[in-house]
C-alpha cells in the first residue's frame, strides 16, 4: 500500500496540485497519507486571507485522533514534498495526537481506550460512544511576524 | 501571529458521501461496503451471495489495476461497474467522489442493493465514508487471529465480520476462539459469521443478516 518512489509522489503531487477541484478528488494520490496532506494544503492556503499572501507559515497545526489510519511520520513526509515552491514551504508540522476516549452508554463512565480494548471498565458493557480520536482536523496556522521580518 | 482554521481534513469527502446516500436513499437503494485485506475471498463471498441473495442487486468493484474481479462477478448477471483507482501506483481506498461516478453508470431503480467491494486493505478504507448503509470486513482464517487489534479502526467501523475460508482450518494452526475474542474486544458484540464461500458452507446466517438490513431500509 505505502509503495512508492519520490518520482511517483512528485508526479501524483502535481496532479492534484494542478486540479481546481478537491484534491482528494484528483484520485492520484499514491497512499492516503498524500491525499490527506493534499487536502491540507488546499485547507491551510485557502485559509490565508488575500490581504496576507505572501506570508510565510511557521507552522501548521493539526489534530490527529489516535484512532484514524494515518501515519504522523507519512503525513509529515508527504507535506514536506508538496508544499515546496509553496507559501506553506518549510513550515513545520505540529500534531496535537488526541487520545481515545469512549463513553458508556449503560453507566456513563468516560474512559481512555488502551491497547484497543473497546469495553467499559467500569461496568463491562461494550455500547460506547467515541467521545475522541477519530479526529482528523486543520486547527491552526503559525504566521512569521511580518512587522519584524521588514525591521 | 495564528491563524485560526478548524476545519475537518476530510470534510470534502464527508459532504461528498452525505449527497450519494440522500441520492441511494431516494432511489431505494440499501448500500453496502464490503473491506478487507487482499486475498481474503471477498470476490468469492459476492459471487456467492449474488447468486443466492434473492433481491436485485448491483456492483461497484475497486481495484488499482486489473477487470479480473468485474469480470468474475458480471458472471452471475448483476450489473457490475470496476473502478481503477489508478493505472500504476494507486490510490488505496475507494472515496466518496469515485463511488458518486461509478454510480451513475448504474440504473439504481432496477437495483434495491448495490454492493461496494472496496480495494484489498484493511487500513485506508476505514477511514473513507462513501455513503454507505452498512460496512462488513471480510476476515480469513489464512490471516493472523490479531488483525482485529492491529486494525481496530477497520473492526470498530464495521458492523459485522466475515469469517472466511474456514474449510481450510484442518490445514491451519488458526484458534478461532481466539480470533472472535480479539474481534469482541475491540467491537463487542459484532455479529461474526462463519463461513466458507469456496464450499458455500455457513452462507445463510450471512444472507439472512443481509436481507434483515435492507429490509429494515427499504421495508
Amino acid at each position: 500500500m505505502h509503495l512508492f518512489t519520490i518520482d511517483m509522489l512528485k508526479k501524483s503531487c502535481k496532479g492534484g496540485a494542478d486540479s481546481n477541484n478537491s484534491v482528494i478528488a484528483s484520485g492520484k494520490s499514491a497512499m492516503h497519507e498524500m491525499g490527506i496532506a493534499l487536502q491540507i494544503v488546499e485547507i491551510a492556503t485557502a485559509s490565508i486571507p488575500p490581504h496576507m499572501k505572501g506570508v510565510r507559515v511557521e507552522r501548521i497545526n493539526l489534530r490527529i485522533g489516535k484512532l484514524s489510519a494515518v501515519v504522523a511520520q507519512s503525513l509529515t513526509f508527504c507535506l514536506d514534498i508538496i508544499t515546496r515552491d509553496s507559501p506553506l514551504e518549510g513550515a513545520g508540522v505540529h500534531i496535537d495526537e488526541i487520545p481515545v476516549v469512549a463513553r458508556c452508554r449503560s453507566c456513563a463512565h468516560e474512559w481512555q481506550v488502551e491497547k484497543a480494548v473497546f469495553s467499559c471498565p467500569a461496568c463491562g458493557s461494550g455500547e460506547l460512544d467515541i467521545v475522541s480520536g477519530r479526529e482528523l482536523e486543520v486547527v491552526s496556522l503559525d504566521i512569521a511576524d511580518i512587522q519584524k521580518e521588514s525591521d | 501571529m495564528e491563524i485560526k482554521v478548524v476545519r475537518k481534513i476530510l470534510d470534502v469527502n464527508a459532504r461528498m458521501a452525505e449527497e450519494n446516500r440522500r441520492l441511494f436513499t431516494a432511489n431505494g437503494v440499501f448500500v453496502l461496503n464490503v473491506m478487507s485485506s487482499p486475498g481474503s475471498g471477498k470476490t468469492t463471498i459476492l459471487e456467492k451471495s449474488l447468486s443466492l441473495i434473492g433481491i436485485r442487486s448491483a456492483v461497484i468493484v475497486g481495484d488499482i489495476c486489473t477487470t479480473n474481479d468485474a469480470d468474475r462477478l458480471a458472471r452471475s448477471g448483476a450489473p457490475v461497474v470496476q473502478v481503477n483507482t489508478d493505472e500504476f501506483g494507486g490510490d488505496c481506498h475507494l472515496a466518496a467522489h469515485v463511488i458518486e461516478n461509478a454510480a451513475r453508470e448504474i440504473d439504481l431503480a432496477d437495483i434495491d442493493l448495490l454492493i461496494v467491494e472496496n480495494v484489498g486493505n484493511l487500513v485506508c478504507p476505514a477511514e473513507f465514508d462513501i455513503g454507505e448503509d452498512a460496512r462488513v470486513v471480510v476476515l480469513s482464517v489464512a490471516e493472523g487471529e490479531d488483525k482485529p487489534v492491529k486494525y481496530p479502526l477497520m473492526f470498530r467501523e464495521c458492523q459485522a465480520t466475515l469469517l472466511n475460508k474456514t474449510d481450510l482450518l484442518p490445514y491451519l494452526d488458526y484458534d478461532v476462539e481466539k480470533a472472535c475474542g480479539y474481534i469482541h474486544q475491540v467491537h463487542p458484540g459484532m455479529p461474526i459469521f462463519r463461513m466458507s464461500a469456496k464450499t458455500g458452507e455457513g452462507l445463510d446466517p450471512w444472507l439472512e443478516w443481509l436481507r434483515e438490513q435492507v429490509k429494515r431500509k427499504l421495508g
